[in-house]
């Protein structure tokens, strides 16, 4: 598998004077490969965002180095390199520059030079691919959480990037948003094999990833499949990290008595070894 | 949700004014600013009068928008034409009670000037119920282009335009938020003393600054990311066309021009 | 403090050619002491209800009664100002509301307002600083030097330094992450049983509504359409697909295991927990049948 992104021993602060104050992120290094799906996981303050900073050159390490697309990251290629990097926020209202749903998808074409004919082509079809081809004149505030996000993505791919960053981009949707913006990039990925970096603590979101990363406090915890880092159970949740809901059910189980051969990350695993580990004797 | 009815609010469609350039709708309502004031007779009056209710017509929007557009300066037009009538004493006398007269011309003026009131006021409200905010921006950013030589930042002001004009709903939404909020806390805004009154605005205007500087914030990064730099090499996908109908009302414009200077007296 | 609405209907802008209904019909009873859920999706008319539960909005059509207080649409109302107090609304992303120059001044503002005298106004923003589970350095600083979790608990204490009866959470969870989310529905759950606080829950989760009300309301396009309990409501997964709702995971799980061993489970689990037990249960009779 080919690297398309990676960190090596990267240290950023946010307050360089104060010595003894915990940096943001220490000594992190990260190889991502072309079309990997990695979710970055971690509490409210582990400094998953200032990672997704420093990959998209809005902030750059005071130690180590930021390597995107076989190069590192500087100030000379920075604007070449974002012009292949989209990047989706947490507030939907906050990244919404158009006035209507195509002028805001058109934004980052526009930055980029790209001729007329060209622009209304590709925002069409990047409206098409998040399913929000019929709202082409709709304006925000007339806009669902979930739909502002999509046209955020649409936005993003209107660039065709190889890479796209979610930065907590489902954090402030309810539920049906969460679900719409989840399936949408799902679906961007059997279809394209774009490589998706998604900064998260939400669980049903790091279970889509093909790795996961686990932050603490400003240092990487772990690295792993989703059942590889699932599997360390109570350790996660002290870090503030939810368990899936079949783990939970495992260990509850467990402590009232029922015979189980492991903790499970599905619901049908846990069902199919709860019959055979105590029904079928 | 406030969804009240803003004065020169757009109202989508597709009359014939509705399909003209924003270029075309604001040089025309410029010019005809001017032209308003050669009528000074009751022909040109009357001319000027039919052609803003053809103008109506054609745009095809309720009387009932234009006429709220009249409301807030309702009081100003009712004031100016008592004054004529009262003392403006040319003329005839038409009517006397006690120390009250009204002359011809007192009467004459004080209609004169209502007309004018009038469709000044319709005119520049078909231009915004007919135009969106944006492409009001956009014609006037293009209008402005050539002043790009004399330093004028005209990219800059009409990306700032439109960027504020986005946030409008956003923002109105977030003020009727904080205020219930604060409302819910025993904040009052609407009654006590002067002095109480002003300190309820604070609980109010300060959560959304602060939110408004997160806004913006969070925007310019995100323009960044999206490849922002400046105007420089930067394409445009909102696109105006110039078509038959801009030509034909500067024509207009210009006809109406002529006709009423000969008409004047 | 009883809660009845009746027959309420709300219509933004009436009158005007923007009208928009957001509520018809709805009858709601929330009883003193209950811990009720609102259940709906967004635009169901969750929101422009819970702004009636304090007069901040009047109802266009029906009627209302808050405590003492009963307000009819179309007629004047006098003295709403203490409902203001009496009913606490906790709205979503409460930090926003935050302004004042210290967390101590911010959380006083509310019993401020209503009459309460300083110093008590301070003992309470001391008290429930540490109920919420903040250092208590917290009170001296700007509310804007603080995390976004510590805004929140300082938004929600300056609405219970109110001493409100009912405290109404609007979306309390919204945009925290996981322990954040079980901290402070833990939290208002310890002040519903040890104050008898009257909770009503705004909220998209099943599974919140599951665990902690006693009474469940579903709004669906602007008006009330199931009221009941829990048990009750969560039984029947056909009735809540119907509004595009899905029963809670541990509902829905209890019923794979019901598939499995072919019978129904003594009672319907509305927690983890329970279902766990319950499951214990059943594997010691399989065991005691061997």
């Amino acid at each position: 598998m080919k690297e398309i992104l990676s960190l090596r021993d990267v240290t950023y602060t946010y307050t360089p004077e104060e010595a003894d104050m915990r940096k943001a992120v220490e000594g992190i290094s990260i190889t991502v490969n072309d079309g990997e799906w990695i979710a970055i996981v971690g509490h409210n303050g582990s400094g998953k965002s200032t990672l997704a900073k420093l990959m998209n050159g809005l902030l750059f390490p005071e130690s180590g180095e930021v390597r995107i697309l076989g190069e590192p990251l500087n100030e000379e290629n920075l604007w070449a390199i974002r012009s292949q990097m989209g990047m989706v926020f947490q507030n939907p209202d906050n990244q919404f520059v158009g006035a209507t749903v195509q002028d805001d998808v058109a934004f980052a074409l526009e930055n980029n030079g790209v001729p007329f004919e060209d622009m209304v082509v590709r925002v069409y079809e990047s409206l098409a691919q998040v399913k929000m081809d019929q709202f082409l004149n709709s304006e925000p505030h007339h806009l669902s959480g979930g739909q502002k996000q999509r046209v955020a993505i649409a936005g993003a791919l209107a660039i065709k990037p190889k890479i796209l960053i979610l930065d907590e981009a489902t954090s402030m949707l309810d539920p049906q948003g969460r679900m719409e913006v989840l399936s949408t990039v799902q679906k961007l990925r059997e279809e394209t094999q774009l490589t998706v970096l998604s900064i998260t603590h939400d669980l049903e979101e790091a279970l889509l990833a093909d790795r996961i990363l686990v932050m603490n406090q400003g240092k990487k915890f772990t690295e792993g499949t989703p059942e590889q880092i699932f599997q360390r159970g109570e350790e996660l949740v002290e870090l503030g990290l939810d368990l899936p809901f079949a783990m939970k059910m495992s260990k509850l189980m467990r402590l009232n008595g029922v015979n189980l051969q492991g903790e499970h990350m599905s619901e049908e695993e846990l069902v199919n070894d709860l019959w055979t580990s105590n029904f079928n004797k | 949700m406030m969804e009240k009815m803003i004065f020169g609010r757009y109202i989508p469609g597709d009359s014939f004014v509705h399909k003209l350039d924003p270029r075309s709708k604001l040089i025309f309502v410029f010019v005809f600013i001017a032209i308003v004031f050669i009528a000074n007779n009751a022909v040109t009056y009357a001319l000027l009068l039919a052609f803003t209710l053809i103008t109506v017509l054609l745009s095809r929007i309720r009387l009932y928008f234009l006429i709220n557009g009249l409301k807030p300066i309702l009081f100003l037009m009712l004031f100016t034409f008592l004054l004529h009538i009262f003392f403006t004493q040319e003329g005839d006398l038409l009517w006397k009670w006690q120390f009250i007269e009204i002359y011809e011309e007192g009467l004459r003026q004080g209609i004169f000037i209502s007309i004018r009131f009038l469709v000044l006021v319709f005119i520049t409200s078909i231009l915004t119920l007919t135009t969106s905010p944006i492409s009001i921006t956009d014609g006037m950013e293009v209008l402005l282009n050539p002043f790009k030589r004399f330093k004028l930042p005209v990219h800059e002001l009409a990306l700032m335009m439109s960027i504020s004009l986005r946030f409008i709903p956003t923002l109105m939404d977030e003020t009727d938020k904080i205020l219930k909020a604060q409302m819910a806390r025993g904040s009052d805004i609407s009654s006590g003393t002067i002095k109480e009154r002003i300190k309820a605005v604070v609980p109010l205007l300060i959560p959304l600054f602060v939110s408004a500087f997160k806004r913006a914030e969070d925007l310019a990064v995100a323009m960044e990311v999206r490849g922002y730099r400046g105007g420089e090499g930067r394409t445009r996908y909102r696109q105006l066309k110039w078509d038959w109908r801009d030509t034909i009302i500067m024509v207009v414009a210009l006809v109406l021009a002529i006709i009423l200077w000969l008409l004047r007296s | 403090m009883d809660i009845q609405l009746q027959q309420v209907g709300y219509a933004y802008a009436k009158g005007t050619p923007f009208e928009k209904r957001a509520l018809f019909d709805v009858d709601l009873h929330i009883s003193t002491g209950s811990y009720h859920a609102i259940i709906g999706h967004t635009g169901s008319g969750k929101s422009t209800l819970l702004q009636h539960l304090n007069a901040l909005l009047k109802p266009s059509e029906g009627s209302l009664r808050i405590g003492d207080l009963t307000i009819v649409a179309g007629k004047k109302v006098k003295n709403i100002r203490p409902i203001r107090q009496q009913i606490g609304i906790v709205f979503q992303f409460p930090e926003h509301q935050l302004f004042d120059e210290t967390v101590l001044k911010d959380i006083m503002f509310g019993p401020l307002n209503f009459g309460v005298p300083v110093e008590e106004a301070e003992r309470r923003a001391r008290v429930l600083v540490e109920q919420l589970g903040l250092p208590s350095e917290v009170l001296e600083k700007s509310p804007f030097d603080l995390s976004g979790g510590q805004m929140r608990r300082v938004a929600i204490a300056g609405v219970l330094a109110m001493e409100p009866s009912v405290l109404v959470l609007d979306e309390p969870t919204a945009g925290l992450d996981p322990r954040g989310r079980q901290e402070i529905m833990e939290l208002f759950h310890k002040l519903h049983v040890e104050k008898g606080l009257t909770t009503i829950l705004v909220t998209h989760s099943m599974e919140d509504a599951a665990r902690y009300a006693d009474h469940v309301a579903i709004m669906h396009e602007g008006t009330c359409v199931i009221n009941g309990h829990p048990q009750d409501i969560f039984a029947d997964e056909e009735r809540l697909a119907k509004y595009r709702l899905e029963a809670p995971r541990v509902v829905r799980f209890q019923r794979k295991i019901e598939a499995l061993i072919g019978r129904p489970l003594a009672k319907l689990c509305l927690t983890e927990e329970d279902l766990a037990i319950e499951i214990g249960h059943v594997i010691r009779e399989e065991r005691g049948n061997l």
